[in-house]
């Protein structure tokens, strides 16, 4: 069983990250950019009856900062 | 006096840090590894020095966070046990949750290494009581993810309360509020990013981290 964690920066937090990666954009003359906002993605392979409380612990506890970051849990098949 | 420094793997300050507490407490720090389960018996004060531990995989701290020595850490501060934490150290302490708020990305994307003018703001802590109300000292910072984030309430609070205990003089990573330190709600955890421990003697180019620890040891021989 495989699930996939997106963690991305709540809104309101800064992301320098993202910004940088909007200048340049705008640097390669890509028009129409309004935001762009850097996440992360993190593969679970998981053993089957593995619950989705579970996964949301594993991101509580480690996977995401709960401070600046949100965490959204996806079926990967 | 019993103290203990903590390694990660990836930890690149711990030397310098056992070097000004020996310097100043007139004694040799425990060295703790991250697997350890066990502080030094009677341990008087710990800390987390900086470096990158874990390759600041994940997230700056967040692996170290859970290492089996720092349940060990929490329950010692839990105690009252001073702790200290510089750079890497400081993002270890908001990551285990001694210590609110998270370090970011610094906001101009560079890695900032250099002299940094910090302002006491609050003198009346275990680590502060040596240096004069309003003081501007120097002290070197060198860090990549010292970008202090909290919300607004947080930040208030922590106000309100004395516990930013130094500020930038001068904006240096896009910290909210300019915080480059603070201590938790009983003043026994300090989180930094600027390293004292790189301002013990003449010959690093200046002194003023010497009274950080100088303030501790006093602090504690009068408590004891």
């Amino acid at each position: 069983m495989k699930k996939r964690v997106f963690v991305t920066l709540k809104p309101g937090v800064l992301d320098p990250q993202g910004r940088a990666v909007h200048h340049a954009l705008d640097g390669l003359g890509f028009d129409g950019v309004e935001d762009v906002r850097i996440g992360r993605l993190v593969e679970l392979e998981l053993a089957d009856g593995v619950s989705d409380e579970k996964v949301a612990e594993m991101c509580e506890k480690l996977l995401a900062n709960t401070v600046i970051e949100n965490y959204r849990i996806e079926d990967a098949g | 006096m019993n103290t203990a420094v903590v390694t990660f793997p990836g930890s690149n300050c711990d030397r310098d840090m056992m070097v000004a507490i020996a310097e100043v407490f007139g004694k040799q720090p425990t060295q703790v590894w991250h697997r350890d389960t066990a502080l030094p018996d009677r341990v008087d004060f710990i800390a987390l020095p900086g470096g990158f531990s874990y390759g600041d995989y994940l997230r700056s701290g967040a692996m170290a966070a859970n290492s089996p020595i720092m349940r060990e850490v929490k329950a010692a501060a839990a105690r009252g046990v001073p702790v200290l934490g510089v750079c890497n150290g400081f993002q270890v302490l908001a990551e285990a949750g001694l210590l609110p708020g998270a370090l970011m990305r610094n906001a101009g994307q560079r890695f900032v290494c250099r002299d940094a003018q910090l302002k006491v703001e609050n003198t009346q802590t275990l680590f502060t009581a040596g240096y004069e109300a309003g003081e501007t000292i120097t002290i070197p910072v060198a860090h990549h993810d010292g970008n202090y984030f909290a919300d607004e309430a947080t930040l208030d609070a922590l106000e309100g309360d004395g516990r930013v205990v130094f500020r930038y003089a001068h904006a240096t990573n896009g910290s909210r509020r300019d915080i480059a330190g603070i201590v938790n709600e009983s003043g026994t955890v300090l989180g930094m990013m600027p390293h004292p421990e790189r301002a013990i003697e003449a010959a690093h180019g200046g002194t003023d981290g010497r009274r950080l620890f100088e303030s501790l040891a006093r602090s504690l021989a009068e408590a004891a």
